[in-house]
């Protein structure tokens, strides 16, 4: 009886322990750094002011955000416009291949983005596949310049992301009652209504968890502009990069990563109040 | 015809996934233009690189560890989640499922901001500290959903006929959560030698490590030997993806 | 020695603010089996886990074996439970989840194979002992649930639904198997179930439950055909309720009218003037006859009725039948080799009479009770 509480408030209080020490006080410490002063020769000192704050609303960063916020708007869609016709036709093979189908979603999930990044280097570079195929079909005759602009930056984001929308929406429809559609066929629905009333309500809890896994990377995964170009402030997480590694501005970064959390947090709380709690496990 | 284009979506999809993979991999057995044919010279190249042995040693003591850990803690608190109520279960249960999407980028620099404050110089124990707290939730989940399949009245026979809550433990749960287990810290293994954010603010230049040197080289463009790097890390994390899904097939 | 192994006194409990047992105060006797039987959420299960020590009470005591239950956890209580899925240890043999109890309890290594062995083998099972559980049927299954919780020798077996997941003719063989294996070891067996025809088949008694209370305790005998009240009478085989008024009560004799006919009965339930009342008749109870076969219609307890339903059962023909005073009855009768006429046909008018004295006078539930 008494060796149980032990190790029942030993493990509870290691796990608060750790959460504590290494998630909940850095994060109080990024909240207190956005209000500390930054001087050229130090990281941050000890005296409070808004001056981040305020930075953060001039025109400049305003349109950061603003220009971050689009593009992972517009990734998050393309993603989920390719990614959940993908899903859904997934479910609908037969169950022998289906596992095998699955893994090779899976396969990508796992691997390494900046590896997977660096793929799609190789295919749109001036003289890599694309531009071959594309001036061998002769659609083009000059190869199109796609490295190191936006597009590339999306096509990168997306390719990356893809998986993260596919997995949870696939594994929603899985639990998906085949015979609701056959119902729904029964009672004389056609293919589009079929779709937009049983389908899509009912894998409603699966897009919450696509968009969750994707809209916050698509803001933060600095690296992709980074190698793949376009502006390089394209990205929230390529501005808060530079403040906390290049230009050594802490607070100013503590303050932009404060406005992406509360991004998060805004996510999280759409994503609680709008899924059940048994539904929640597709994440 | 419906069926016609339902196969043609899927094979574009996973030609989309597939073709850069493929392409980097081919390239990488390649010899440089204007010569062409097979070689493997990129490969001896990239045994002879004696940093790359040096990094590709620390990725691998950083990811085994932090995967360790946190497959450790993180099996312990989904259990202790699953088993007990206690004071602020749900608050607890709510914070790791909220790490899952809480930004690496933000946990990498608040972590910097803090692990600074403490004086911690930037290396190992930083990075594993970085790289347990970004898989803890991870593991948590994964064990989590394994939890809830099993049928909660095996522990209550298991107390039924005399066993403590750490044979319980050790007799029942652990063995029936294996491949679960397994599955997780595999998981945490590949997230911790991929991740480039956290490592990004969390190591220093005495501890350099496999994702920063990859992205070092690649920022300076395309080179045959980044392919054939790029090739072994691909089949490696592909023979652990397998391991991972053959044990959860088993069970 | 007291002779009552477990003794329950004015026991609550609740769940999240809704109370799921009442003030229950029950006492089993030492090698008895009993069955809890009652509808799903009826707090017969949440009873069961309090003796097994799963949940605690919120008020009152639990006995076992004359000591207080209170501070005594799941697995120090010599009690074992077969749980209604059988809960068998999945990645464990036959043989190391029978020997998984005494292994808890630190009993050597060569004492514990022969226990088992034997258990095995007294439910047939000694040839399966390396094999896994999902290898077994699911009656071979329940029998490892059993053995397991059996080879700790616990002064108290608890059966959670332990037929549910067999099929019709294995509940069958098994209830008559598990009453046997109970006499033969002496053991206290104590079953939850919903199955009234289980309860009654297996049980020395039998506990009717219903709404967090115990509605009567009695050998399924007596709680068939001495039913407490109308949930009881209800809930343990099919039941007709007759429309019945008091005419007059006194301590020996019922004077009543039921269905519009006065009659005499004992009164054998205290039963005072001012009471509403119903009177209980078992179908099995009522006769059926045809109209030609009736010649003396002046008998009181005739009743002229109207067959609205013939349903053949095989070894007996069910009729629904309409009372002319709108009652609707069910009535089974026997093949009997002198009375081949059981070919009644819908709408046929018939005589409906029943055995004087097999029917049971009721009180009338409070309004607040009936559905």
């Amino acid at each position: 009886m008494h060796k149980d509480n032990v190790f029942k408030y030993l493990t509870i209080n290691s796990v608060y322990l750790w959460l504590i020490l290494f998630s909940i006080c850095p994060l109080t410490l990024v909240v207190i750094c956005s209000f500390l002063q930054h001087t050229p020769d130090q990281l941050f000192v000890w005296k409070f002011t808004l001056a981040n704050y305020k930075t953060l609303l001039t025109p400049i960063y305003l349109k950061v955000f603003w220009r971050s916020l689009q593009l992972a708007f517009w990734v998050t869609v393309l993603c989920l416009i390719i990614g959940y016709p993908f899903a859904y036709f997934l479910t609908q093979l037969p169950s022998k291949i289906k596992g095998l189908m699955a893994l090779f979603v899976i396969i990508p999930f796992w691997t390494s983005s900046l590896l997977r990044s660096y793929a799609i280097i190789t295919i749109i570079q001036a003289h890599g596949l694309l531009n071959t195929f594309l001036i061998k079909i002769g659609v083009i005759d000059q190869p199109l310049q796609l490295l190191y602009t936006n597009t590339a930056v999306i096509i990168g984001l997306v390719y990356n992301l893809l998986p993260f929308v596919v997995l949870p929406l696939f594994s929603n429809m899985e639990k998906l009652d085949r015979r609701l559609i056959d119902a729904a066929r029964d009672l004389g629905a056609n293919g589009p209504t079929t779709f937009l009333r049983i389908i899509l309500p009912l894998t409603k809890s699966g897009i919450y968890s696509a968009i969750m896994l994707t809209f916050l990377p698509a803001m933060t995964l600095f690296y992709i502009p980074d190698l793949l170009g376009g502006a390089k402030s394209l990205l929230l997480g390529n501005v808060i990069q530079t403040q906390f590694l290049s230009a050594e501005n802490w607070p100013l970064g503590s303050a932009l990563s404060l406005t992406l959390t509360v991004v998060m947090s805004l996510l999280l709380w759409f994503y609680f109040r709008s899924t059940p709690r048994s539904e929640r496990e597709a994440l | 015809m419906n069926k016609y284009i339902r196969s043609s979506y899927l094979v574009l999809c996973y030609a989309f996934l597939y073709v850069p993979l493929f392409v980097l991999i081919t390239y990488s057995f390649f010899q440089a233009p204007p010569q062409t044919g097979f070689t493997m010279q990129w490969y001896q190249t990239l045994w002879q690189d004696p940093n790359l042995l040096v990094v590709a040693g620390n990725s691998l003591l950083v990811a085994v560890v932090a995967s360790t850990l946190a497959t450790v803690f993180g099996t312990l608190a989904a259990v202790v989640l699953r088993r007990y109520r206690f004071l602020g279960r749900q608050v607890l249960s709510n914070a790791l499922f909220s790490l899952i999407i809480f930004p690496d980028l933000v946990l990498g620099i608040s972590l910097l901001l803090w692990l600074h404050l403490l004086h911690f110089p930037l290396g190992f124990f930083t990075l594993a500290i970085g790289h347990i707290t970004l898989c803890l939730p991870f593991v948590t989940i994964m064990i989590n959903s394994r939890l809830l399949d099993l049928d909660s009245s095996l522990f209550e026979a298991g107390r039924d006929l005399g066993a403590s809550e750490w044979t319980i433990l050790r007799r029942i749960i652990l063995p029936l959560l294996l491949p679960a287990i397994i599955g997780a810290w595999l998981m945490c293994f590949t997230l911790s030698m991929d991740d480039v954010i956290i490592s990004f603010f969390l190591t220093g230049p005495s501890f350099n490590v496999l994702p920063l040197y990859i992205y070092s080289l690649v920022r300076l463009g395309v080179t045959p030997e980044i392919n054939a790097l790029c090739s072994i890390i691909f089949f490696v994390t592909l023979i652990l993806i397998l391991i991972a899904q053959w044990r959860v097939r088993i069970e | 020695m007291n002779d009552n192994i477990i003794e329950i006194r004015h026991v609550s409990k609740s769940f999240g603010g809704q109370q799921v047992l009442f003030d229950i105060s029950l006492t089993i006797q030492r090698g008895e089996f009993l069955t809890l039987l009652g509808p799903s959420g009826c707090g017969k299960t949440t009873l069961l886990r309090l003796l097994s020590g799963f949940e605690k009470p919120e008020s009152g005591e639990i006995f076992i074996d004359g000591k207080n239950m209170a501070q005594v956890p799941a697995n120090q209580r010599h009690v074992n439970t077969v749980f209604q899925s059988y809960a068998l240890f999945p990645h464990m043999t036959v043989l190391e989840n029978v020997a998984f109890g005494l292994r808890c309890q630190k009993i050597p290594t060569e004492e514990i194979i022969p226990r088992v062995m034997n258990i095995l083998a007294t439910v047939r099972l000694e040839k399966f002992a390396d094999r896994k559980p999902e290898s077994l049927s699911g009656g071979q299954q329940q029998r490892v649930a059993i053995a397991r919780a059996l080879v700790n020798r616990p002064l108290v077996l608890l059966l959670d639904e332990p037929m549910s997941a067999l099929d019709y003719r294995l509940r069958k063989n098994m209830q008559i198997e598990l009453k046997a294996l109970q006499r033969k070891l002496g053991i206290t067996f104590i079953c939850v179930t919903h199955d009234q025809e289980e309860a009654l088949a297996m049980s020395d008694r039998v506990a009717i439950m219903e709404h967090g209370e115990v509605m009567q305790v009695g050998t399924p005998r007596e709680v068939y055909e001495e039913p407490s009240n109308i949930t009881v009478a209800e809930f343990v085989g099919e039941a007709n309720f007759l429309k019945t008024k008091i005419l007059e009560a006194s301590a020996e004799s019922l004077h009543v009218e039921i269905e519009g006919k006065a009659l005499r009965l004992t009164n054998r339930r205290h039963i005072t003037q001012d009471q509403k009342v119903v009177t209980l008749v078992r179908p099995e109870d009522l006769k059926v006859w045809s109209i030609n076969e009736v010649t003396n219609t002046e008998i009181i307890t005739m009743y002229q009725a109207t067959v609205e339903e013939v349903v053949y059962k095989g070894s007996t023909v069910d009729l629904i039948v309409r009372l002319n005073s709108g009652t609707k009855l069910l009535a089974s009768e026997f093949f009997d080799e002198d009375d081949e006429n059981l070919e009644y046909k819908i709408g046929e008018t018939v005589w409906v009479e029943w055995y004087p004295g097999w029917e049971v006078v009721l009180p009338e539930l409070p309004e607040e009770l009936q559905e």
